[in-house]
C-alpha cells in the first residue's frame, strides 16, 4: 500500500531520503563533522525510538532509560579491555545484559505507577551509574577507551566511517521496522490498550503486567544495541551517558518529535541534536533558548513536530480549491 | 566512638538538610501533584544568592536573609510564570517543562555567575568547633545547621497542622475542588506554597554553600536524592518526608564511612576498595527499592489515590 | 433444579467504621434479568466492584456456575464468563471504536503474546467485534475515534465491549446514567434484546426501565438486601415503599 501523500509523509520520506544520502554529501563536501554528527544522532534516535515503545506507546514513564546506553556500552568496553573483541561475542553480551536488567528493574517498577514509577526507574538508572562510577578497574569516574571497535567479519569494518554509518542507519531502519510490527500486533494493542485505561484491560480479562514487562525488556534490549553502537562510535564509554539528564535527554526526543508515532522520536533526535549545533553555533549559553522551548513545546504542541506536520497538512489541504 | 557520634550528628545534620528541600518538594507534590525538576535549582540558586549577598554586604547572616529572599520570590515568579500552566497536565509535562528549566537555570547562571563557582566564608564565630557532648568536639557551623533546620522544621508542622493557612493546605491536598468553592483564592494559595517550597529549598542551599563548593549542576545530584526521600516519604506527606530524610541521611553518611570497613572485613581487599565506593553510593537506591517493593506508595501515604 | 448461575452469600465489606456490604445474599439463575435498586449510597456500587473483582469482599462467599470466585482476580473473572460494564464510562478514549470492542474480544481468543501479525487485519478479532458493535447499532461508527463519540453512543461502546468478552453474566452497572429520553428508550429497548440471550445483573436508577425489564429485583438499603422478589411483590412490599419507593411515588406525583 502506498502512503497517502501528506505534508508530513513528504517530510518523513525527504528525511529518510536524507539520512541514506548524507554520506554522499559529507564525501562530496569533504565535511568529516557532519557524519560525526549525525552517525551520533541516528544512533541516540534508535534509542529514542526504543524508548517510544514503553513511553509513547505503553505510557510507560521510564525516567532511567539511558542506563542502558551505558549498559550496552560498557558491555563493549569491559570486554574490548579484557582483550574480546569479537562483536559476536560483545553485542549479545551487550543485549543479554540490557535485557536482564530491564527485566529485574522492570519487574519492580512496574508493581508502582505514576510519580513512584518515574522514581523507582530513576532510581534504577542512578544505581547503575554508581556502579559503574565506582569500578576503577575500567576507568571509575573518567570512563574507559576502547581502542579498538567490535570485530565482526570481512568486509565489514566498523572502523570505516561510511560502513559504521550505513550499519547504524540499517539498525534503524530494521528497528523502526521491528517497533511498527511490535505496536499494529495482538501485544501492541494489549500495551495501547494498558496506556489507555489499566482499569478496563483487566475488567475485560487482561493481566497487562506482564505485557508491559516484555515491552520494558524490547525496549531496554533496543536501546543496550544502540548503547554498543554508541560505544563504538565515541571509541569511549563513561558513566555520563547514564545519568538522569541523559534520561532527560532521550524523553525530550520522543516529545519533541511525537509520542506514540513510530517515526516521531527520529524526528525529535535529528530535531534536538540540530537545534543544538545550530544554537551553539549561534551562542555560547544555548541552553538558555533550548530550555524554555521546551516548556513551550510541552504547553503548546503536545504532539510534537510530528502532530504539527499532521495538522499543518491538514490546514494546507482545506485551504486549496479540490 | 567519638567518631562514631561524630558521623551520627553528620548524618543528622544531612538528613534535617534534605528534609528542608524533600518538604518542599513534597508540599508541591502532595497540594499541586507536580512533579518539579527544577526544585534543585532553586537551591542552587539559593547558594549562588547567599555568595554574592554575602561577598556584597561583609555579613553572612544578611547574605542569608536576602538569599533567602530572593530565592523566594524567584520561586513565586517561576510559578506565576511557567509552573502555573503545568497544573493538571499529565506528569511526563511536569517533567519535560521543568527539565527545560533546569537548563535554563543552569545556563543563566553560567551567564550572570560564570562557569567557576563561587565560595562562601564562614565567617570565624562559625568556622569553630564547639563541644557538644563531654569529650566531643563538633564543627559548630554543622551544628548550628542542626538548630536552624530543626527550627525551621517545627515552625513548618506548625504553620501545616496548626494555622489557617496549613489548614487551606491540608484541604487542597484532600480535595482541591472544595477548597476553590470556599471562595480561598487557589491560584494566590498554590503561588505561596510554592514559594515557601523555593525558600526551603534555598535555605538548604545557602546552608550546604560554605561546606561544598557553590557550582553549577549542584542542585541536580541533591535533586535525585530529595525525590528519593519523598518516594520513601509517600509522596505528600511532611512527616514521611522528615523520617525518610533522617533515614536516607544517616544511611548515607554511616555507609559512606563505615562500609568499606565492614567489607574489609568480609572481602579480600582488592574486592573491597572496587565494592565500597559503588556500594555505598547505592544504598540509599536500594533502600528506595525495597521500601517500595514492600510499600508502592511509600512508609507515609498520604489518604489519597 | 440446577444451581444458580450466580450465588452470593453473606457477603461483607467494610470501609473502615462504615458498613458499605452488610451480609448480602442472593441468587441469580441461568436466563434472568435480576435488578439490584437502592438510594444513593446504598453499596450498589461496592457490590457490583465486588463481584467483579475490582475490591475484595471482607467476608462472605461469590459463587459463579458453581465455582468459588470470591477470591479470583479481575482479569480471570472476565474468562469464566462475568462481564461488566462501567457507570462512569471507562473506554480506551485514544484508540478507535473498533479497537476497543476488538480488545475485548483478543482478551479472550487466546494469549496475546503475537508480534508480529497485524492484530487490526486479523479477521478472528475483528468480525466478532464488528458483529458486537452492530448488536448495539454502531456498527456506522466502528472506526470513528472513541473521544469522538456522543455521551449515548459511549454507553452502547460499554455494552458492546461486554458483549464481546462472550459473558455468561452481564453486570450492567446504570447503563442509562446521563442518557437522554429517546437514548433510554433505545437502550431498554436494547436491553430487553440482550435479555433473551444473556443473564443479567442490572444495577440501575431508572425506575420505569427496571420494572419494565427485570424478572427479579433485589432492594438494597444501607448495604442490606431488605427485599428481593417479582416487580409486582417489590412495588407491594410496605418496607421498600417506606424506604424507597415512597420518596420516588411522592416525587412522581
Amino acid at each position: 500500500m502506498m502512503p497517502a501523500l501528506t505534508l508530513r509523509n513528504i517530510v518523513v520520506g525527504a528525511l529518510m531520503v536524507a539520512l541514506i544520502l548524507l554520506p554522499v554529501y559529507a564525501q562530496l563536501a569533504d565535511d568529516r563533522f557532519l557524519m560525526t554528527l549525525f552517525t551520533r544522532i541516528i544512533i541516540l534516535a534508535l534509542a529514542a525510538v526504543s524508548l517510544n515503545l514503553i513511553l509513547g506507546f505503553g505510557g510507560m514513564m521510564s525516567f532511567g532509560h539511558a542506563a542502558y546506553l551505558g549498559i550496552g556500552g560498557y558491555a563493549v568496553g569491559m570486554l574490548a579491555k579484557e582483550g574480546i573483541m569479537n562483536g559476536f561475542i560483545q553485542w549479545p553480551v551487550a543485549l543479554g545484559a540490557s535485557a536482564l536488567f530491564a527485566l529485574i528493574v522492570g519487574a519492580l517498577s512496574l508493581r508502582t505507577r505514576g510519580v513512584y514509577f518515574i522514581m523507582i526507574t530513576l532510581a534504577f538508572a542512578q544505581m547503575a551509574y554508581y556502579v559503574v562510577s565506582g569500578i576503577a578497574r575500567y576507568g571509575g569516574d573518567d570512563g574507559l577507551t576502547i581502542y579498538k571497535r567490535s570485530q565482526f567479519f570481512e568486509p565489514l569494518n566498523l572502523s570505516n566511517k561510511t560502513q559504521f554509518y550505513y550499519l547504524c542507519l540499517a539498525i534503524l531502519f530494521g528497528a523502526i521496522y521491528l517497533v511498527r510490527r511490535l505496536v499494529n500486533s495482538r501485544f501492541g494493542m494489549v500495551i495501547q490498550g494498558a496506556r489507555s485505561n489499566d482499569v478496563r484491560m483487566r475488567a475485560i480479562g487482561f493481566s497487562p503486567y506482564r505485557y508491559k514487562l516484555v515491552a520494558f525488556v524490547i525496549a531496554g534490549t533496543l536501546c543496550g544495541l544502540a548503547g554498543a553502537l554508541l560505544a563504538n562510535h565515541t571509541d569511549f564509554v563513561s558513566p555520563s551517558v547514564m545519568y538522569w539528564t541523559r534520561s532527560g535527554d532521550l524523553i525530550i526526543m520522543v516529545v519533541l518529535g511525537g509520542m506514540g508515532t513510530v517515526i516521531g522520536p527520529v524526528i525529535g533526535a535529528v530535531t534536538l541534536l540540530v537545534l543544538e549545533e545550530v544554537l551553539s553555533g549561534i551562542t555560547e549559553y544555548w541552553q538558555i533558548i533550548l530550555g524554555p522551548l521546551l516548556l513551550l513545546v510541552v504547553l503548546f504542541a503536545r504532539g510534537g513536530i510530528d502532530g504539527l506536520l499532521t495538522q499543518l497538512g491538514e490546514r494546507l489541504r482545506r485551504g486549496r480549491p479540490s | 566512638m567519638t567518631l562514631f557520634i561524630e558521623q551520627c550528628l553528620n548524618g543528622l545534620q544531612f538528613g534535617l538538610l534534605l528534609f528542608m528541600l524533600a518538604a518542599g518538594l513534597t508540599l508541591v507534590f502532595g497540594i499541586m501533584d507536580l512533579v518539579n525538576l527544577a526544585h534543585g535549582s532553586l537551591y542552587m540558586l539559593g547558594a549562588y544568592f547567599a555568595a554574592t549577598f554575602a561577598a556584597f554586604t561583609g555579613s553572612f547572616i544578611l547574605g542569608a536573609v536576602l538569599a533567602l529572599a530572593a530565592t523566594l520570590l524567584v520561586g513565586m515568579a517561576v510559578e506565576v510564570i511557567a509552573l502555573r500552566r503545568l497544573y493538571g497536565r499529565d506528569h511526563l509535562d511536569h517533567v519535560l517543562g521543568t527539565f527545560g528549566l533546569i537548563l535554563f537555570f543552569d545556563e543563566a547562571v553560567r551567564l550572570i555567575w560564570g562557569p567557576e563557582g563561587l565560595s562562601l566564608p564562614l565567617p570565624s564565630w562559625l568556622n569553630a568547633s564547639i563541644q557538644v557532648l563531654p569529650g566531643v568536639q563538633y564543627s559548630a557551623y554543622r551544628f548550628s545547621i542542626i538548630v536552624v533546620t530543626l527550627f525551621v522544621a517545627a515552625g513548618l508542622y506548625i504553620l501545616v497542622m496548626r494555622t489557617r493557612v496549613g489548614m487551606l493546605i491540608r484541604a487542597g491536598a484532600s480535595n482541591r475542588e472544595m477548597v476553590g468553592a470556599l471562595g480561598v483564592n487557589i491560584k494566590l494559595l498554590y503561588t505561596l506554597v510554592f514559594g515557601l517550597g523555593a525558600a526551603l529549598a534555598g535555605l538548604a542551599g545557602l546552608m550546604q554553600a560554605p561546606i561544598l563548593t557553590v557550582q553549577i549542576g549542584m542542585g541536580e545530584n541533591i535533586l535525585i536524592l530529595a525525590f528519593v526521600i519523598t518516594v520513601i516519604g509517600g509522596i505528600g506527606s511532611v512527616r514521611g518526608a522528615l523520617v525518610a530524610a533522617l533515614l536516607v541521611g544517616f544511611i548515607d553518611t554511616l555507609g559512606r564511612s563505615y562500609l568499606p570497613d565492614i567489607l574489609r572485613e568480609l572481602l579480600s581487599p582488592a574486592a573491597a576498595s572496587t565494592l565500597a565506593p559503588a556500594l555505598s553510593s547505592m544504598l540509599i537506591y536500594l533502600l528506595m527499592a525495597i521500601v517500595l517493593i514492600f510499600k508502592p506508595e511509600g512508609l507515609f501515604a498520604a489518604g489519597r489515590k | 433444579m440446577s444451581a444458580p448461575l450466580l450465588q452470593v452469600s453473606g457477603l461483607a465489606k467494610r470501609f473502615g467504621g462504615i458498613v458499605a456490604t452488610d451480609d448480602v445474599s442472593f441468587a441469580i439463575p441461568e436466563g434472568e434479568l435480576h435488578a439490584l435498586i437502592g438510594p444513593n449510597g446504598a453499596g450498589k456500587t461496592t457490590l457490583i466492584a465486588q463481584l467483579s473483582g475490582s475490591i475484595v469482599a471482607d467476608g462472605g462467599r461469590i459463587a459463579f456456575a458453581g465455582a468459588d470466585i470470591t477470591r479470583l482476580p479481575m482479569p480471570k473473572r472476565s474468562h469464566i464468563g462475568l462481564a461488566r460494564s462501567f457507570q462512569i464510562t471507562s473506554l480506551f478514549l485514544d484508540l478507535s471504536v473498533l479497537d476497543n470492542v476488538a480488545l475485548a474480544v483478543q482478551a479472550h481468543a487466546g494469549h496475546s503474546f503475537s508480534f508480529w501479525r497485524n492484530a487490526r487485519a486479523e479477521a478472528g478479532l475483528r468480525v466478532p467485534a464488528r458483529e458486537a458493535l452492530a448488536r448495539v447499532g454502531l456498527a456506522d461508527r466502528a472506526e470513528r475515534s472513541t473521544a469522538s463519540l456522543s455521551h449515548g453512543e459511549h454507553r452502547l461502546l460499554e455494552l458492546a465491549m461486554a458483549l464481546a468478552s462472550k459473558p455468561r453474566l452481564l453486570l450492567l452497572d446504570e447503563p442509562m446514567a446521563g442518557l437522554g429520553p429517546e437514548e433510554s428508550v433505545r437502550m431498554v429497548e436494547m436491553l430487553r434484546a440482550l435479555k433473551r440471550d444473556y443473564t443479567i445483573l442490572l444495577v440501575e436508577h431508572d425506575m420505569e426501565a427496571v420494572f419494565a425489564l427485570a424478572d427479579r429485583i433485589s432492594v438494597l438499603v444501607y448495604g442490606r438486601i431488605i427485599a428481593t422478589g417479582s416487580p409486582d411483590d417489590i412495588r407491594a412490599n410496605e418496607q421498600v415503599r417506606e424506604a424507597y419507593l415512597g420518596d420516588a411515588e411522592t416525587a412522581h406525583a
